[in-house]
């Protein structure tokens, strides 16, 4: 453990990770750009539009393979470039790994771990884990429920990085059931025997990858929940948040049995074929499920204040760091723009929730708007020029 | 744009599979530079192939008869039939001298996106090769990817009624992976710890 890093000695020893160097090249607005980090606090404060939070997207990128802001790598790499590249020194246990993305939109992305490719940049998933924290969480909130279940897969992406291949198989068979229940559907004839035994073909399939998606996902809730509860009262003392998961198919009680689930979801399957097979998509799977989130007795979408659905994004947000703590990793924490939201009080309790974290990059326009506790390093941002100041 | 008869090179060129515009330029000027003599052994290697080989019409490989090599060896096991998806798959099985069966390739595997179906491949054909008895075992060796797994499972299923023994190529073959590029060892490997398929 590292000296002097304020951390409470209860719970599992802690793996300490923390970037220590960044370097970017065509991402974003940065043609290149090479940082040195420090553990503890840094702050990157400058004007609207500098390149803040490109910084700390790239950060994000290096644990998650994706960003907070879009669902395309395109916007990723600087505009007339054909590629960006992302460097990340990253300490673990004071051991130091260089790890490499090159992100190519539309082709296969390329990774390098202490400069030797990897098969699939998949398997440097895992090096680093980030929480991060933006204006865009409010989504969580408000958000369609693709939001709410896309939050969820990250997270057991980020614990497990193996759910990353369950989630594409899972993508991949529900693309070719749709495909064939959508040529089902063009033709005005009923099916013929042949269609029929081969989507029962994909069903088997989708009832096995689909359990497995489910089953994790159950156990991710199921652990997180009394998290969440506990952040939200923490941040926002009033009424008590829950969560709640709502699955396209009656589930067998209290189990997350993946061979059980795989039973609901053919039985699921087989209640909703014909309709399936009018409308041409798969109704029934994880990628139809919703993740409820409660504020008392009422849904938070729809029903909660501004405020309250702030509070509750940035309760998903502490209990996954809370989550990733108890797993044993101390994951960089991320906090884009937060503190402008928030009033004052939640500012000071958000801070004195987050100061403990092995490593915390912050931005902000306003330098004021970052609360004491959270004072550190500090980083000026100018028309993409970044410069340590203190 | 090159001149027409180069621009035509590479276009054709281009349209072969794993082939880019750039790569096809570069094959391009190679040809162009390349010595004659190279070039006509080339052009012979081409016009054989489309004159001579054909498809077996017993299993579906590559063959230069009425029936492959491996069909007309009457050494081989008729008991045993080996399912893989492409020509280059026999090759690939055959390197590592584990089976003494025979094969049959079914030109692909179902995929719905590209709109390739049961009635695509070469399964009827397949059926029939199954349907006098003298076949007691079916390996299944599509590739260890979503549509070979699916292919593999439709396959169990449908001749299930006839109480062959049904096996799957072992795990240790990469998942999301094509057969051909398993190395030798982890797809003999595989054949020897095949399992058998429950449906
Ligand atoms: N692919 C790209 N190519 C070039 N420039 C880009 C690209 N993507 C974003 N930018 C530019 O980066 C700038 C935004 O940077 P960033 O989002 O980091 O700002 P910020 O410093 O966080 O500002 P704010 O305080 O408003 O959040 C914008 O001016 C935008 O035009
Ligand atoms: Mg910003
Ligand atoms: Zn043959």
């Amino acid at each position: 453990m590292r000296p002097g890093s304020g951390q409470a000695s209860t719970g599992p020893t802690l793996v300490w990770v923390y970037v220590a160097h960044l370097a970017l090249q065509d991402f974003r607005s940065y043609e290149s750009a090479e940082i040195a980090l420090d553990p503890g606090i840094s702050a990157f404060l400058g004007p609207n539009g500098q390149g803040k939070t490109n910084l700390v997207e790239a950060v994000g990128y290096v644990a998650l393979h994706g960003s907070h802001r879009v669902s395309t790598d395109a916007p990723l790499v600087r505009h007339g470039a054909p590629r960006a590249i992302v460097r990340a020194g990253v300490v673990r246990d004071e051991r130091k790994a260089l790890i490499e993305l090159e992100i190519n939109p539309g082709r296969a992305n390329r990774a390098r771990l202490n400069r030797s490719p990897v098969p699939r940049p998949r398997e440097v998933l895992g090096m680093l884990r980030t929480v991060l924290f933006a204006p865009e969480d409010l989504v969580l909130v408000k958000g369609d429920p693709g939001e709410r279940r896309r939050f969820l897969d990250e997270l057991l992406t980020v614990r497990a990085p193996r759910f990353a291949g369950v989630r594409s198989d899972y993508d991949r068979v529900l693309k070719q059931r749709n495909a064939l229940l959508k040529s089902a559907a063009q033709h005005r004839r009923a099916p013929g025997p042949e269609v029929l035994s081969t989507l029962d073909v994909w069903d088997t399939h989708l009832a096995r990858t689909g359990a497995e998606l489910l089953g994790a996902r159950l156990e991710l809730v199921a652990a997180l929940g009394p998290l969440v509860a506990k952040a939200y009262a923490a941040l926002a003392p009033g009424r008590a948040a829950d969560l709640e998961y709502r699955a396209s198919v009656s589930l067998p009680e209290l189990s997350t049995d993946r061979a059980q689930l795989a039973e609901a979801l053919l039985a699921g399957m087989a209640e909703a074929r014909k309709n399936e097979l009018e409308r041409g998509v798969s109704l029934v799977g994880p990628h139809r499920d919703e993740l409820l989130l409660k504020l008392g007795d009422l849904p938070a979408r729809g029903y909660a204040s501004h405020g309250e659905s702030w509070s509750f994004a940035l309760a998903l947000r502490l209990a996954s760091y809370e989550l990733l703590r108890a797993d044993g990793d101390d994951p960089v924490l991320i906090l884009d723009d937060v503190f402008a939201e928030l009033d004052t009080g939640r500012r000071n309790r958000l801070a004195e929730l987050v100061a403990p974290a092995e490593q915390v990059l912050i931005t902000a326009a306003v330098p004021e708007d970052v609360p004491e506790q959270l004072s550190g390093a500090t980083y000026e941002v100018a028309s993409g020029e970044v410069t340590r100041v203190r | 744009m090159y001149e027409g008869v180069v621009q035509n090179l590479i276009d054709e060129l281009g349209r072969l599979p794993g082939v880019g515009p750039k790569s096809a330029q570069r094959i391009a000027f190679h040809l162009l530079a390349a010595d004659p003599a190279d070039v006509t052994r080339l052009t012979e290697a081409l016009r054989e192939v489309k004159d001579k080989v054909r498809f077996c019409s017993v299993c579906g490989n590559v063959a230069e008869a009425e029936q492959c090599r491996i069909c007309r060896d009457a050494r081989r096991d008729t008991h045993v039939i080996c399912v893989v998806e492409e020509p280059k798959d026999v090759v690939a099985i055959e390197k590592t001298r584990e089976f003494r069966g025979r094969y049959h390739v079914l030109g692909g595997a179902i995929s719905p996106i590209e709109g390739v179906g049961p009635d695509d491949l070469r399964i009827r054909e397949l059926m029939q090769r199954l349907a006098d008895g003298e076949v007691t075992e079916l390996i299944l060796a599509t590739d260890p990817n979503l549509e070979g797994e699916a292919t593999a499972t439709y396959l169990a299923r449908l001749v299930k009624p006839m109480g062959l023994t049904v096996t799957r190529l072992a795990s240790g073959l990469p998942v999301g992976g094509d057969l051909e590029y398993a190395d030798e060892v982890t797809l003999g490997r595989a054949f020897e710890g095949r399992r058998l398929l429950d449906v």
